[in-house]
């Protein structure tokens, strides 16, 4: 792909089997949807699967970025929860206050994070743990337990219910433009490659010389960063903070990281492919419901946490054989 | 055996976040003797232990898990599963039938199905090579899910006296499920210190290289570890259900892998191994009940005392990789 | 010529152990210097010295001209100096172009890595090498010798005027070894400078100019290759007179006198991998057989492959006159076999844990009745090793990890003993020890042969071996190539050994 040399299909396909296997999916089951359902390509569909999803892709690239570093962000639901809270109370200013504002407050968890891993050395995921009771608990206290309504008046849940064009819901331009941003990140600038670097073995990243500590602090301020937005979707999108969302959507990002064939050990990822794999997770809920709604079969919601586990389950197995052959011919 | 004469010595080896635990715990005690009002009667004691007891005795397994150097986030995940088989059975044609049988299999019918989960946990992380954090996420997602399924998410109520002792009975007027927490201790406690099992856990956690050339059955070891981590975890699933009468598969076990690990953590459980402090998992899940208590009998919201839990874990795990480095 | 590293009257002590003292080293600009000496000589002690890993005691570093104070491995790369490490310092996962330019990677608009730029000056310098290869590839793809030369072609993007290699055709084939010599080569006519570790002699002659010799943290000789011999080389490294060794005196002070028992143990051929490729070795009841070879001979591969660590892919081995190899130490341990591993601290302690738990951590099966300690034999064997063994600590419940080394390895010795192996195989059972634990240790083994075991012997003290060791299977290159037998081996002997051997299968490299 970085070659100038000819475009190679074959040698593409066997770099990037993970990522191609999941767009195939992907295309597979929407093709499925389409000759199966009658309303599966209406607009309204897409219209109101992109946008409900926009949340989830938002985190699911900031989880991407942490994980390519061999680390993990368990408080991106939390976080989330905490500043749809922030977003709902900014929202009477508008989306020019409420978007910076949201971001911010995730940041700043994200900068705790940051803080507890880098500099006092505690494993990410017992810091992040901890701060996904943090973000827990400060939404429930600047909240009061309540669902926060937002401010109808302004200009703010155009974000999350208005269109352009009529056809593409503002959430989902905005994570389009952000997966190419980070898309180009990844690929294009030095902490990108940091990042991978470090994931894909820290001690030979220092002794490389790279700024390794100002690459981890990247991505979890990023990750911080990405929840807000998913907050600001959440609560522009639904009407209301709500303090008690984003219990399990770390785990929706996890499964969306690591189903895009991202390695949970670090040093390998890719950008679209993460946001193919939320995009299957999501359609995969989106098919089902079609399926409940035509009465062949009555899956609960509950499945949902199921098929999720299930989904992860079968993607580790595959990463562990593929790990474990790295490492035979590494030799170690 | 000259136990009086090792005694003195067990306890001058015993680490010194031991004692700053101790420490912890009587500040707390005075703290509350003085400013909470009616800390000192039988009834808030009553009302604490029943809360610590799950706590306790999910940490206690956790403390195992920690001690071979893994995790076990599925934990409470397992809670709820277990917790929402016990009506199921109990309350299915056969139980009604039955009564007797049908109380007594819902109890371990449960307890079994947990013990499962943790193989499954096991073999992935023993087997398999999968990191325990990555491990065990498949079921803390997906665990919860198969309890709601199983329910349909509905809440299940009962009255179903027999069942409910587990979490309401009362032994010389303590609730039963203090009385289970100890002898639970004091089981793994001799496990640990008295069996080959307990033994090689340790020298697993300690240096795995080591344990393994030594002729440690390492993996079965590690199995053995995460299935006592769910079966208890399944146990603690049994008490909430019983203590509520009702089973929510949706609350039942929730966040209390965190309180399983801060609660093993703040016992003086090493993160990377080779420790198994048992009731040190006890006294940290006693400390973190009375700062929960504390703060909420002294009018702080609950939402406050979950930030409270984060800064004690992340100070306790702090102070671990400070004293090690 | 102006040297381009001179280092001069260095001293470096760790926790008052002094591991180098009064080292010195000169590379002059262009030369490929090599650095021998036996293991715990001071070489890589010295390597991190002059790149900054450890800040020295004393003495004086000046790289081109001026005084150094390189105090980080980046400040070294800065001045000119890249070391290739042991244990690659790459990223196997990322592809070979950013393994190469990775920290100074070429940029459009200064923002945007310019791949095409990057992947062409990769291609390029590795072009210098005579190697073609797919530079999008990942690393790790590639074989450890295509690695290594990575390794060293991001050293050379560096604009480095010295490269250190620490053992670099440790892990090479035969062809492997010739291509990385071409690449040694070619860095020498472009006038970069190459310090190269190496345990393998032979190697030296074919592309060194000068070798600098230490021992015990000592510099003592540099020599001209040209102008020297492997004999005189193997001599600097063990302290002998060269003289002494070639008129091979048979002074006799090996004082073996065992009687042969059963066979307990037969290796036939066996083979686990490219570092263990032909092993023979028989073991009586009553004998201390040694292994004898440099470091990377595939002595402690043997043992692994003796112990079910490694599995074996080749050969037989008989236990007791019953063929098949252990499944794996707790099977070696339940056919009386032990091993004392040579990593004290990697594969021997469990820091934690006291000197007790630590000295049955072998034995629990046979310390149980039914999964539960027995205590109070427990407490009896581990009393009785103690005094045995001399070990000095204040009680059985200390932790190991507050021991003095010797200790320790006393503590691990009685790990093995208290299982009363009828194999015991001990690597390096002495090394990092101080005398008087040496000697102790030393007897003991003898003392437990004498009860009618048998005992395999690595060590890389040949005096120790000599003397130790009934019978010596020397070592080269993974095979077992020559068994010496006592009375009659002196040190002269086995190194005579060693060396005709290597003198005697030429280079290696033409296999």
């Amino acid at each position: 792909m970085l070659d100038e040399t000819a475009f190679d299909l074959r040698k593409y396909l066997r770099r990037n089997s993970a990522s191609v296997t999941v767009w195939v999916a992907l295309i597979a089951l929407i093709v499925f949807g389409l000759l199966r359902y009658d309303n599966f390509g209406s607009a309204y569909n897409f219209s109101s699967f992109l946008n409900y999803n926009a949340m989830f892709i938002a985190i699911a690239l900031g989880m991407c970025f942490v994980i390519m570093t061999g680390g993990i962000d368990l408080s991106v639901g939390s976080v989330a929860a905490f500043t749809s809270v922030v977003a709902a109370y900014l929202s009477p200013y508008g989306i020019q206050v409420a978007l910076p504002g949201a971001i911010l407050a995730g940041i700043g968890f994200g900068a705790i994070n940051a803080f507890c891993i880098i500099i006092l050395r505690i494993p990410p995921f017992i810091a992040t743990l901890a701060t996904m009771l943090a973000a827990k608990g400060g939404a429930l206290v600047i909240s009061g337990a309540q669902t926060i309504s937002v401010d109808w008046g302004s200009n703010f849940t155009k974000l999350g219910m208005g269109q352009v064009m009529g056809l593409f819901p503002w959430a989902i331009v905005i994570v389009a433009g952000l997966t190419l941003v980070l898309w180009l990140v990844l690929e294009r600038t030095t902490i990108g490659r940091t990042v991978l670097a470090i994931g894909g073995s820290e001690d030979a990243s220092n002794l490389m010389g790279l700024k390794v500590n100002r690459a981890k602090a990247f991505v979890y301020l990023l990750s911080g960063g990405c929840a807000g937005l998913a907050g600001l979707f959440l609560a522009s999108g639904f009407g209301a903070g709500q303090p008690l969302e984003g219990i399990g959507w770390e785990l929706s990002a996890i499964a969306s990281v690591v189903v895009g064939g991202t390695l949970l050990t670090g040093g390998m990822g890719s950008i679209p492919a993460t946001v193919a794999g939320a995009l299957l997770l999501g359609l995969v809920f989106n098919v089902l419901n079609f399926e409940n709604g035509q009465g062949t079969i009555s899956f609960s919601a509950y499945w949902q946490m199921v098929i999720r586990g299930g989904f992860l389950f079968a993607v580790i197995l595959l990463q562990s054989r593929i790990i474990a052959r790295q490492q035979k011919v590494l030799g170690s | 055996m000259d136990r009086a004469m090792k005694l003195p010595r067990r306890f001058a080896s015993m680490p010194i976040r031991f004692h700053g635990g101790i420490a912890a715990l009587i500040v707390l005690l005075v703290f509350n003797a003085f400013f909470t009002p009616n800390f000192l009667q039988l009834q808030t004691l009553f009302v604490n232990i029943s809360q610590v007891a799950t706590i306790a005795i999910v940490a206690m397994g956790m403390t195992l898990v920690i001690a071979t150097g893994g995790i076990d986030l599925s934990v409470g995940a397992v809670m709820a599963l277990a917790g929402a088989l016990a009506p199921l059975i109990f309350l299915s044609d056969l139980g009604v039938a039955n009564p007797a049988f049908g109380v007594a299999l819902a109890i371990i019918l449960p307890l079994i199905i947990a013990g499962l989960c943790g193989v499954f946990n096991g073999v992935m992380v023993a087997v398999l090579n999968v990191q325990p954090i990555i491990a065990t996420l498949i079921l803390f997602i997906s665990g919860r899910g198969i309890a709601q399924v199983l329910t349909n998410g509905n809440l299940q109520t009962f009255s179903n006296p027999s069942f409910s002792y587990l979490g309401t009975g009362k032994i010389l007027g303590l609730p039963f499920q203090g009385w289970l927490a100890l002898v639970i201790a004091c089981i793994l406690f001799w496990v640990i210190s008295r069996t080959t099992w307990g033994r090689y856990l340790l020298a697993i956690g300690g240096n795995e290289r080591a344990a393994y050339l030594s002729g440690g059955p390492v993996k079965r070891v590690k199995i053995g570890a995460y299935v006592i981590c769910a079966v208890l975890a399944g146990l603690a699933g049994l008490i909430v259900v019983a203590i509520n009468s009702a089973s929510d598969a949706a609350r039942n076990g929730n966040l209390m892998e965190l309180d399983a690990i801060a609660a093993a953590v703040v016992g003086g459980a090493l993160l990377q191994g080779g420790r198994a402090p048992i009731f040190g998992a006890i006294l940290g899940a006693v400390i973190i009940q009375l700062v929960k208590y504390t703060l909420l009998a002294n009018g702080v919201e609950d939402e406050v005392a979950l930030i409270a839990k984060a800064v004690i874990i992340i100070l306790a795990v702090w102070m671990q990789q400070y004293r090690r480095a | 010529m102006n040297a381009l590293v001179s280092m001069s009257g260095i001293e470096k002590s760790f926790a008052g152990v002094p591991a180098l003292s009064q080292a010195s080293l000169e590379i002059t600009p262009g030369e490929v210097h090599a650095l021998i000496g036996q293991n715990g000589a001071g070489k890589s002690t010295m390597i991190k010295v002059l790149t900054g890993v450890y800040r020295r005691d004393g003495g004086d570093v000046v790289v081109s001209g001026t005084q150094s104070n390189i105090a980080t491995p980046r400040e070294a790369q800065e001045s000119g100096i890249a070391t290739i490490y042991q244990e690659l310092n790459l990223v196997p996962l990322r592809s070979v172009t950013e393994n190469v330019i990775m920290g100074y990677e070429p940029k459009r608009l200064g923002l945007f890595l310019d791949w095409r730029e990057g992947n062409r000056r990769t291609r390029e310098v590795l072009a210098r090498f005579g190697i073609d290869i797919d530079v999008t590839e990942p690393l790790g793809n590639f074989s450890t010798a295509i690695q290594q030369l990575v390794a060293i072609a991001r050293a050379v993007s560096l604009d480095a005027k010295l490269v250190i290699m620490d053992e670099p055709t440790s892990s090479l084939d035969a062809s492997e070894v010739e291509v990385l010599f071409g690449v040694v080569r070619e860095l020498k006519k472009q006038g970069v400078s190459v310090l190269y570790v190496s345990h393998f002699l032979d190697e030296l002659f074919q592309i060194c100019d000068r070798v600098t010799t230490m021992r015990d943290g000592r510099t003592v000789s540099t020599r001209k290759v040209q102008e020297t011999t492997k004999l005189e080389m193997i001599a600097d490294m063990l302290g002998r007179n060269k003289d002494e060794i070639a008129a091979d005196g048979m002074t006799d002070f090996a004082g073996a006198k065992a009687k042969k028992g059963d066979v307990l143990l037969r290796a036939e051929n066996v083979t686990t991998g490219p570092r263990l490729t032909h092993f023979d070795l028989t073991l009586h009841r009553g004998e201390i057989v040694g292994l004898g070879g440099l470091l990377g001979s595939g002595r402690t591969e043997a043992a692994r492959a003796l112990f079910g660590v490694d599995e074996a892919n080749g050969g037989e081995i008989e236990l007791h006159n019953v063929l098949g190899q252990p499944s794996g130490p707790g099977d070696a341990i339940s056919k009386q076999i032990g091993f004392l591993t040579e990593d004290r601290k990697a594969e021997g302690i469990v820091p934690e844990m006291s000197v007790r738990e630590n000295l049955t951590l072998a034995l629990l099966p046979k310390l149980a009745r039914r999964g539960q300690i027995d205590f109070a034999r427990e407490r009896e064997i581990v009393e009785a090793f103690i005094s045995d063994l001399g070990i000095k600590i204040a009680h059985m419940d200390q932790p190991i990890r507050e021991l003095s080394g010797g200790n320790q390895q006393k503590v691990l010795l009685g790990r093995w003993l208290a299982t009363q192996p009828d194999i015991l195989i001990l690597d390096e059972p002495t090394r990092g020890v101080d005398v008087g634990a040496k000697r102790e240790i030393q007897s003991f083994i003898r003392s437990y042969v004498e009860n009618g075991f048998g005992v395999i012997l690595i060590s890389s003290e040949f005096e120790e071996l000599v003397e130790g060791a009934d019978r010596i299977v020397v070592m080269h290159e993974g095979r077992s190539v020559k068994e010496l037998t006592n009375p009659g081996i002196t040190e002269n002997i086995l190194v005579n050994a060693l060396a005709h051997h290597e003198e005697g299968t030429g280079s290696w490299t033409a296999q």
